[in-house]
């Protein structure tokens, strides 16, 4: 909820052209990465309710974005790699052009007259780059929160 | 006998001399010389005292230093807090400037009952251009509400829940609002985009656009009352080739400093959707 206000309040005010941070984005893959979370699935459901709350995009986008991001980042965590800031630079990549192809087909297919070059250059491009900005401390911030929410047992 | 009349030999000269001084002074004749030896007087007390105030600064830094310190963290705090309060008052000054154009706004048409409403976010979907504000049903909103500032038309209400409710803009890529050509007396329709310009679009060719032609709302289809401004044409793109020409619009209203905004809560739009031909 924090994090969508946050969005909507701050972040969405400081477009780069016309693109603006995803948080919810960024939280849920840095989340969805830590080996000791279990729950992404959940998350990705309750962001997708608290999305289509706020946002006027039509709810199976934001729900089934936010699944797929969580897919991709169990799939890329399940794989050989052991680079923590490289799976997350992968999923916020992959999960941002996902998310903005489905919002971009939904919206094409209800209605709204956008051009493919100027979502790119305008929206996805913008996005991207302060996406890869945020990638790195949100997920030291989402790693340092498993690491406190769920202690391994031998330390315990 | 001798010696004595030596001594007062000696006291008499002595006198002599220093009478004989005394006149020469007096008669101004030694004044060169009394320069010469207050100069160097001063010069050398001057030397002693700067010396002394230095040394007595020395000893006595450590304890100026600290009171210095002190007072310079209170003035510190001092011109935070007085940057912090003319902050809020430009602030207040601005808002106050803007709810005077908004009343005035009210005021100079009465026709339309208004309920002003802070804007407290955005969409989070880039690809969308909406605001959410702060006032929803229990005001009185409803979807559809037209909502417009002191400028012009900012878009309509889409969504309302009790206390807060989200506006399509004009600039939305699905927004389009029937308006009208001031010169040209002609209807045309502004549409938005994604990176929030508005533009004219399939404008027959025997239309006359021109650069600076207002714009303002022609309330057809009934989403829009009539008469509110939206913008101006700001260049034309007509070719001979083109069965449709295009023009960029100008909106008076600054969208990326919305901060209070109009519903006008006595305007029911109509739904005409059911009128519309089936394809």
């Amino acid at each position: 909820m924090v994090v969508f206000v946050v969005q909507s309040a701050v972040a969405s005010r400081i477009p780069l052209l016309s693109g603006a941070v995803d948080l919810p984005l960024l939280f849920l893959a840095g989340w969805a990465l830590q080996e000791r979370v279990e729950a992404a699935w959940t998350w990705a459901i309750v962001a997708g309710i608290f999305a289509a709350f706020y946002s006027a995009m039509p709810p199976l986008v934001y729900l089934g974005g936010y699944l797929l991001v969580v897919f991709l980042a169990r799939f890329v965590q399940r794989q050989v790699w052991q680079l923590p800031i490289l799976a997350m630079f992968t999923v916020s990549f992959l999960g941002t052009i996902l998310l903005h192809l489905l919002s971009f087909l939904v919206l094409s297919f209800s209605g709204s007259s956008l051009v493919l070059a100027d979502v790119l250059t305008l929206i996805t491009l913008p996005t991207l780059f302060l996406n890869f900005l945020l990638a790195i401390p949100i997920h030291s911030m989402m790693r340092d929160l498993a690491v406190w929410a769920f202690p391994l047992k031998e330390l315990v | 006998m001798k010696n004595l009349f030596s001594r007062s030999a000696q006291t008499v000269i002595l006198f002599f001399v220093i009478a004989g001084i005394l006149a020469l002074a007096l008669g101004g004749y030694l004044n060169f010389a009394s320069t010469g030896l207050n100069t160097a007087l001063v010069a050398a007390q001057s030397w002693i005292s700067v010396r002394f105030v230095a040394a007595q600064e020395f000893i006595t830094l450590p304890r100026d230093s600290l009171t210095l310190r002190q007072e310079n963290a209170q003035l510190a705090e001092e011109v935070s807090r007085l940057q912090a309060q003319v902050l809020q008052y430009q602030q207040q000054a601005g808002e106050t400037k803007s709810l005077a154009a908004l009343v005035n706004f009210s005021r100079s048409n009465p026709e339309n009952a208004y309920t002003a409403a802070s804007v407290i976010g955005r969409d989070p979907s880039p690809f969308l251009h909406y605001i959410i504000i702060d006032r929803g049903s229990a005001d009185g909103l409803r979807r559809g509400m037209p909502v417009v500032t002191d400028q012009g038309l900012v878009g309509r209400v889409d969504a309302v829940i009790s206390n807060a409710a989200r506006v399509q803009l004009i600039t939305d890529p699905a927004s389009a609002v029937n308006v009208r050509l001031e010169k040209a007396d002609r209807d045309v329709v502004v549409v938005g985009s994604v990176s929030g310009d508005l533009s004219l679009d399939l404008v027959a060719q025997d239309v006359t656009l021109e650069v600076g032609d207002i714009l303002i709302t022609s309330g057809l289809g009934g989403g829009y009352p009539a008469d509110l401004i939206v913008g101006q044409i700001l260049n034309v793109r007509k070719r001979d080739s083109d069965i449709f020409q295009k023009a960029s619009i100008q909106p008076v209203v600054d969208f990326a400093a919305l901060k209070i905004v109009l519903v006008a809560t006595n305007f029911r739009p109509v739904d005409i959707s059911p009128l519309l031909p089936v394809p």
